[in-house]
């Protein structure tokens, strides 16, 4: 089972405090769908202002993103730039 | 698709459109003209926090030669709604009071109104007899100001966003935020040394040469058409649609050549403005700004304060830091903050850390995008503290920097592992240049400093087009900003195996490509240039099935090398070589045009790293500060067009060296700026500047089919602590304090003095 | 108000023009003779992207009427490469990539010239305190200095050439 982090404190009004969880998702789209299931509102949240990082790569609006169990999986804010 | 040996790529051709911009043929913002077109002002607000009673444009409207008057009443009200651009979450209803000012005015400068007149002196004279009655407000400049408590308040229901339980008053704190890792508590008490020092820094403007300009034009069938030099048509278009209440089809918008963004382009202050006139009157409106209009109403960058904390052990090993930042947003929430908390350790391998960020809105004009957003300030406090703290245990910087360097396999402070970077490079061939072993007179000094930005990649479309004479043409959707057209073509040419020359780059209208993110973000060369290169593969996929068809032998039985089709395989042999123009004159015959397009979304960004190496001298009677000496070392993955990468890199340090000595906002009692003008804002001039050496390292970026990384925003990331480290190596003086001028120099001087006497 | 009538030259060929008293050469050229090449950075003589050469002498056109152009012999960047031949400093500008956004290019190309005209061989701090009153954000100006420096010796020698016949 995938086990995700979350980086920063923009999502612990959701979670309750948790910034790791197990999931079922095999891919960035199916984790919104489930987190949203169980905390409402924070899928909408992680798809609107969070990219996955995944064993070091970061995807930014990436529904197919594989999440894998036994990677390295943040959920970090999404970066733009100048 | 792998590519070994390079022709083409690594090289220095000229650039595809440098002709029109060394003759005065480019076509800026401003230099476009459409037939029966107004011009249009802005009327604006003369107060930093006013609420605004009424607005009477008759005696306006009456004047000969005015053609419309818009307010907020002529722009529909849009509800809170989040999107991404520039520097994170935008709410397209504060986008829409930014353009223009709704029921309050935020910031001396922000626009309340706007004129369309048949000549600039008229919708002069107009803007002047619009009667607007203001109730003027208390307002606050600073930013640990309006964090008071008893602060004057901006946006009475503004509620402190990651804080719980959540406040029950509203402030002017939009947003905390915190990233932490390890046990910081247990990392000081580990530490032989720390230190721990607060650092400010002054808002800055990009202050690109060119004003923001436009012009629009809409039709009586709802379709509209703006010509505009901004960072993203695409971005124009969407957010003209947005804040008008129109469909995105029906507006069509063609990028100008843009004349410097350094990110305070990736906006819209004028489009909506100007296109909004234009639907009123029916006739197309252009609108340029002033410099004293750019300085008071676009961009700039936070100014904020950064509390820094580092600890470490004797043999140099940080054992904990921890950071405090709090950057002014100006009038509207979304400061750089976050990117700010991510950057500021990211050069590092940190077990114990921790970053809390505050997002804080004051009444200046609404930060904008500046070239690594947020990274430079907090980078300034993180490296001056990383200086100090190698100076009190008596090791070289460079060598502190090293045995913390963060490597492939680190730990970011913001939770992911790092892979593919290239920053423990940057630092070796900074350590082995001549520069760091030269030798230094009386008040001089040498300072060092690195810095990180992520990169990102993001939607791109490009096509690759087969001429009948054997030339292509790219078609690209990225304003050129500093030379991706050069980079693009190169890429292409690459590829199809063609002399750059014969390759054609063309930044087309929005109506012409499909969509692309904006110029920003360094994303250009590596995304757009992703998407160019997979046009140009399908191109070269259809050219071999073309010489197939020729040939008549399986399509597996040729090989595209050096810009020709080769039967291979069964085939050897049997048939002499099709160039690229042999294929495409036949074309017609083998199944029609031949071209390649792609649409994607670019994963895979790298993070890139600098370090820099700056050596000053001092005058102690003036408190004026030469730079003598620059060096900047960066892993840029691979440069495509050398020159351009050496161009980014010296033009980022150039501006941080004018954040580091001279740049700043400066305001009155009353909230008014007093340095609206390039006189009194002081951008670095060529009697400033040594020649800045650029010294590139290619570590590559295995996601991009030729290496490549970001290579824009790193450059502004060292500098301000680079030259703060050299000014304290030169004469012994901590400068914390932003910009380090000559009167807050010779006064830090002067009260060294005073202290040993 | 009534317009004035001004005749003058622009890079030799003889124009007229009807121009506002308030209007700046800089309006003139770009929005009377259509030369748009030189840029308004500032408007107040601070960045010069609107230099141009005016009877022999460098000058911000943002800062002189366009009345005050009576009778003067104007040279703006249309008038610097001859024909389809670009000029040294075009040359060297390309080749050393000194643009980058290409928006003060213009202005800095008429004050290189104009530098050139009275100072053949400058050395490298005159140029950088010739060029100071142009302002580029891009490209820290490394690359500008080595283009007029190389530019100033190509023309020097093309100079020597032709005295020698070459």
């Amino acid at each position: 089972m995938p086990r995700i982090n979350i980086a920063g404190n923009a999502v612990k009004r959701f979670t309750h405090g948790e910034t790791a969880l197990d999931v079922e998702a095999d891919t960035f789209l199916r984790l919104i769908l489930e987190l949203d299931q169980r905390f409402p509102g924070l899928g909408r949240q992680i798809e609107e202002s969070m990219a996955i990082a995944i064993d070091g790569e970061i995807y930014q609006d990436a529904y197919h993103a594989p999440l894998k169990p036994g990677s390295e999986i943040w959920l970090i804010p999404k970066i733009a730039g100048g | 698709m792998a590519y070994e040996t390079l022709r083409v790529v690594g090289t220095r051709p000229i650039r595809p459109d440098g002709v029109d911009k060394v003759t005065g043929r480019a076509q800026f913002g401003a230099d476009m003209t459409m037939s029966g077109q107004l011009v249009g002002k802005m009327k604006r607000s003369p107060h930093a926090h006013a609420r605004i009673l009424g607005i009477d444009a008759t005696k306006a409207l009456a004047l000969p030669g005015v053609k419309a008057v818009v307010t907020s009443a002529d722009f529909p009200e849009i509800p809170d709604e989040m999107a991404f651009v520039g520097e994170g979450p935008m709410n397209f209803r504060d986008l829409s009071c930014n353009c223009m000012a709704r029921d309050k005015a935020l910031y001396e400068g922000h626009a309340v109104a706007a004129v369309a007149a048949t000549t600039a002196a008229i919708a002069e004279e107009a803007v002047a007899l619009i009667e607007v009655s203001y109730e003027v407000l208390p307002h606050v400049i600073d930013v640990e100001a309006a964090m008071a408590e008893d602060a004057p308040l901006l946006h009475p229901r503004m509620i402190t966003q990651g804080v719980s339980p959540a406040p029950t008053k509203p402030s002017n704190i939009a947003k905390k935020i915190v990233f932490a890792l390890g046990d910081v508590a247990q990392g000081f008490a580990e530490a032989e040394a720390i230190v721990e020092r607060k650092y400010t820094t002054k808002p800055v403007h990009q202050a690109y040469i060119e004003p923001h300009a436009c012009i629009a034009a809409a039709g009586s069938d709802g379709q509209a058409q703006i010509f505009s030099s901004s960072q993203g048509q695409f971005m124009v278009r969407a957010y003209a649609a947005k804040l008008l209440g129109m469909d995105i089809a029906s507006i069509r918008v063609t990028p100008a050549e843009i004349g410097g963004g350094f990110g305070g382009k990736t906006l819209v202050y004028l489009e909506p403005v100007a296109l909004a006139l234009s639907r009123k009157c029916g006739r197309p409106v252009k609108m340029v700004m002033s410099r004293e209009e750019v300085f008071k109403a676009t961009g700039p960058t936070s100014g904020g304060t950064v509390s820094v904390k580092i600890g470490a052990k004797k043999d140099g090993t940080i054992t904990a830091a921890e950071a405090v930042l709090k950057y002014q947003a100006g009038a509207f929430a979304g400061s750089p903050v976050g990117p700010g908390c991510m950057a500021a350790f990211a050069m590092y391998d940190l077990k114990n850390v921790t970053i809390t960020g505050y997002d804080v809105v004051s009444n200046r004009p609404k930060v904008a995008a500046y070239r690594a957003p947020g990274a430079p300030i907090s980078t300034f406090g993180v490296e001056s503290c990383v200086d100090e703290l190698a100076r009190k245990i008596g090791m070289d910087p460079i060598a502190f920097r090293a045995k913390n360097a963060a490597k492939n396999g680190t730990k970011a402070a913001y939770g992911p592992t790092f892979r593919d970077i290239g920053y423990a490079e940057t630092l070796e061939a900074a350590r082995k240049h001549p520069h760091y072993q030269s030798p230094l007179g009386k008040n001089q000094g040498r300072g060092v400093a690195s810095g990180f930005w992520f990169n990102i990649g993001g939607e791109s479309s490009a096509a690759v087009n087969i001429n009948e004479d054997g030339t292509a043409v790219v078609v690209e959707g990225n304003p050129d900003i500093g030379g991706s057209r050069a980079a693009l073509a190169m890429m292409a040419a690459e590829v199809l195996g063609i002399p750059v020359e014969r390759v054609r780059p063309v930044v087309a209208d929005t109506s012409a490509i499909g969509y692309n993110f904006l110029t920003g973000g360094s994303r250009v060369t590596f995304a757009s240039g992703m998407a160019v290169v997979q046009a140009a593969e399908q191109a070269v996929a259809e050219l071999r099935k073309r010489a197939a068809i020729s040939w008549d032998i399986p399509v597996d039985d040729v090989a595209w090398a050096d810009g020709k089709a080769h039967a291979t395989g069964a085939s050897v042999g049997k048939f002499q070589p099709l160039s690229l123009a042999d294929i495409a004159l036949k074309s017609a015959r083998t199944g029609g045009p031949i071209g390649g397009k792609a649409q994607i979304n670019a994963q895979g960004a790298a993070p890139g790293y600098g370090t820099h190496i700056c050596d000053v001298e001092v005058d102690l009677e003036t408190g004026h500060v030469t730079i003598l000496r620059y060096t900047a070392v960066q892993d840029v993955g691979r440069a495509v067009h050398p020159s351009y990468v050496e161009g980014q890199i010296q033009g980022g340090v150039a501006q941080g060296i004018g954040w580091a000595l001279n740049e700043e906002y400066i305001y009155d009692k009353d909230g008014r700026l007093e340095n609206p003008g390039f006189l009194d804002y002081r951008v670095p001039v060529c009697s400033d500047l040594p020649m800045i050496e650029a010294v590139v390292v290619e570590v590559p970026n295995p996601r991009h089919p030729f290496g490549v990384k970001g290579v824009g925003e790193v450059p502004i990331v060292p500098p301000m602590a680079a030259v703060a480290n050299a000014i304290c190596d030169a004469i012994g003086v901590r400068m914390p304090d932003l910009p380090i001028s000559p009167p807050r120099l010779r006064a830090a001087i002067d009260r060294r003095a005073e202290a040993a006497e | 108000m009534s317009k004035h009538h001004v005749s003058a030259t622009v890079n030799g060929e003889p124009v007229e023009f009807l121009c506002e008293p308030q209007e700046t050469l800089l309006d003139v050229l770009r929005d009377r003779l259509n030369l748009t090449g030189s840029k308004e950075g500032c408007g107040s003589g601070d960045c010069g992207a609107c230099s141009v050469i005016v009877d022999g002498r460098l000058l911000c056109s943002c800062l002189i009427l366009g009345a005050e152009a009576e009778g003067r012999a104007i040279e703006t960047i249309e008038g610097l490469a001859q024909g389809d031949k670009l000029h040294p400093l075009q040359q060297r500008f390309l080749e050393h990539a000194a643009l980058q956004c290409g928006f003060c290019t213009p202005g800095f190309l008429v004050a290189a010239k104009a530098l050139l005209d009275c100072n053949p061989d400058p050395t490298e701090s005159e140029a950088r305190f010739w060029l100071a009153g142009n302002l580029c954000r891009c490209t820290g100006y490394d690359k500008i200095i080595r283009a007029v420096l190389d530019a100033a010796a190509d023309l020097r020698k093309a100079k020597g050439d032709a005295r020698h016949g070459l």
